[in-house]
């Protein structure tokens, strides 16, 4: 790749499972900020090893369905009890119970759309474009191979700290990743 | 001394053989072969088995398609249905089909909340077949309405009358009960797709696939953060499809429970919906699954353990229905209601007499074949068992006329078109979840690349 383009990061390749948990927690150990891991398939212990606290996409599901449920009741009591309100069968004009199936329905609705829409968001996808993509050894992270990709851009990057940091993890391939 | 050998042996421990478990992949299969095996169905020739169902499917829901327009433009007179406030065919095709795709949510959410592994081989297609029998289903409410312009009517819209939608009706119930059983199972697919859509994007040689994969695939790089807010959001959307699977079909029995007839006024009926429908709904899998197997040479990853483990669920809810129609005549008997035990003799008795037969021993009596091993494992006997599971739960209450018919049997058409073209463009195993659940995704083992001894 010619020079003149900007250096993104180093991109370090791994060939399984147990040498990328390992090589995370050096990473990690190492005090690194801007870096992540790349696998083609979630790896269990990887958030420790990564040391990654807990995913905020349940505070969307949460309001999700809170909203659900809230846009329920009042729609039906806006609706059948006091812009139209017919009474049938001498039944009250809004009873919890039968205003109940559609706001609970509506809750799960609210609640999934927002939990997909809180996954994108804090993931900051749909990316047309990315750089590691440049990388032509990159495809194989959705095939059976794993990456660890520093950023340039962190506090503690060093183009030959890193690279030997990252080689004395077990990578057996470090790359330059330019943009 | 004895101490100090002791010392000097790491202490491996051994797994009794008796205890080991069925690996999920059969032969050891590598990362690598899962992408290639199951991404290559999806690149290869189009096989001429494909382009035949292809065809006859298709004509069959142009047949659909084709008697809908006639219903339209000519009326619901043209049905065998002679009562005005009935739903005849309509109803019982619309709850068939809406409980096919009950087993399809088992699969994705259940299973995954109770952490069956083995889910992973199957929850894909699963799900799919959730989704294309949801539409099959809502096709009937809509076209049953006779003046299908007024469609509409049923959503909380503001309309040129000022009136809205009466919430007191279980009907209504149904309708936002169906289109969120919709939406989330198309959610909770979709969000299933993104890793193997980026794997077939990675893989893509030709530019239209790179384009189209590339973006429904969402830029996913399979980094471990977003894998983190990916198994958070699977996690919940799995939590919520759970209560929404149960409360579906419950809604879609009160549609019969909360009226007033005799055999149908009772209690029982969301229990026995939900297990009926999970029921035929494992039926439909197997059905789909097995001949796939076996044309794509999937044995490896839809070996003959997911087999079994299928035929014991539909051992478990064809008991569960089994118990709900002993349960129901019990209680006709019990409740001392003249009409209630009417109906129900008349039903066992009466001029259906054989469709009722028909009904417990394909649903009922079929399925206990499966306490047996080697039924279970036998693949040619499931797939026959599977398809008594299910065809019978539709059974007909009147004379039909072949609008009726052709009407039913053109929405299996129209079923087998859509999950066609999904196997053929979409991988019909989840290749990433799969990955997941091989020895070679666990670090703490030898294949996953763990040293001897433990790697910690």
């Amino acid at each position: 790749m010619p020079e003149s383009m900007n250096k993104v990061g180093l991109l370090a390749e791994f060939e399984s499972t147990a040498a990328i948990l390992h090589a995370a927690t050096v990473v990690r150990d190492a005090g690194y900020r801007r870096w992540d891991v790349f696998t083609p398939f979630p790896v269990h212990g990887m958030d420790e090893a990564m040391g990654l606290g807990n995913s905020k996409v349940g505070w969307f599901s949460f309001i999700g369905g809170v909203t659900g449920f809230t846009t329920g009741m009042v729609m039906i009591w806006w609706m059948n009890a006091f812009d139209y309100s017919i009474i049938v069968g001498g039944k009250p004009l809004l009873s919890p119970i039968y205003a109940f199936p559609v706001s609970y329905e509506l809750t799960i609705l609210l609640g999934s759309i927002a939990s997909l829409l809180g996954m994108l968001v804090l993931n900051r996808l749909p990316r047309l474009y990315n750089p590691i993509f440049r990388s032509t050894r990159f495809h194989l992270v959705t095939h059976d191979r794993f990456f660890i990709a520093i950023e340039a851009n962190d506090p503690k990057f060093s183009d030959s700290e890193t690279r030997n940091l990252l080689q004395n993890a077990g990578s057996t391939h470090v790359e330059e990743v330019r943009d | 001394m004895a101490e100090q050998l002791i010392r000097d042996v790491p202490i491996i421990p051994v797994t009794p053989p008796e205890l080991e478990r069925i690996p999920l992949v059969a032969h050891r299969r590598s990362l690598g072969w899962l992408s290639d095996t199951i991404a290559g169905i999806v690149e290869g020739k189009t096989p001429m088995w494909w382009k035949i169902s292809f065809a006859i499917a298709f004509t069959i829901m142009v047949v659909c398609f084709s008697c809908i327009t006639y219903l339209m433009a000519t009326g619901v007179g043209v049905w065998g249905l002679m009562v005005p406030v009935a739903w005849a065919w309509d109803i019982t095709n619309f709850v068939w089909w809406i409980g096919i795709g009950h087993a399809g949510t088992l699969i994705s959410a259940i299973l995954f909340l109770l952490r069956q592994r083995w889910r992973t081989s199957i929850n894909r297609a699963a799900e799919a077949m959730t989704i294309f029998a949801v539409i099959c289903a809502g096709i009937f409410p809509l076209i049953h309405i006779g003046r299908i312009w007024y469609g509409w009517w049923l959503l909380p819209i503001p309309n040129a009358n000022s009136i809205w939608p009466q919430f007191r009706s279980p009907l209504l119930w149904d309708v936002f009960a169906v289109s969120t059983y919709f939406t989330v199972s198309l959610l909770f697919w979709y969000m299933g797709l993104i890793p193997d859509l980026a794997t077939m994007r990675d893989r893509a040689r030709t530019k239209i696939r790179k384009i189209l994969y590339g973006l429904f695939a969402l830029g996913w790089t399979g980094s471990n953060r977003h894998w983190s807010n990916y198994e958070k959001a699977y996690l919940i959307l799995a939590g919520l499809s759970t209560p929404l699977v149960l409360s579906v079909h419950s809604v879609v029995s009160f549609d019969f429970a909360v009226s007033q007839l005799p055999g149908w006024h009772t209690t029982i009926f969301p229990p026995y919906f939900v297990a009926g429908a999970i029921f035929s709904g494992f039926g439909m899998v197997l059905t789909l699954v097995l001949p796939l197997r076996t044309l794509c040479k999937l044995q490896d990853v839809i070996t003959i353990r997911h087999i079994e483990l299928m035929g014991k669920v539909v051992l478990a809810t064809g008991s569960m229905v089994g118990y709900a129609y002993g349960m129901e005549f019990f209680i006709a008997w019990y409740g001392g209601n003249p009409y209630e035990l009417y109906a129900f003799k008349n039903r066992a008795f009466g001029p259906y007499w054989w469709a009722y037969w028909t009904m417990i021993s394909c649903n009922v009596i079929c399925p206990q074949l499966f306490w047996f091993k080697a039924v279970r494992s036998n693949v040619v006997i499931v797939f026959i068992i599977s398809i008594f599971v299910y065809i019978p739960s539709n059974c007909a209450y009147y004379s039909p006329t072949w609008v009726d018919i052709w009407t039913f049997i053109g929405t299996i058409g129209l079923f087998m078109t859509l999950f066609l073209l999904f196997q053929r463009f979409l991988p019909m195993i989840a290749i990433a979840e799969v990955k997941g659940v091989t020895p070679q995704a666990d670090p703490h083992h030898p294949l996953g690349g763990a040293k001897v001894g433990g790697h910690h």
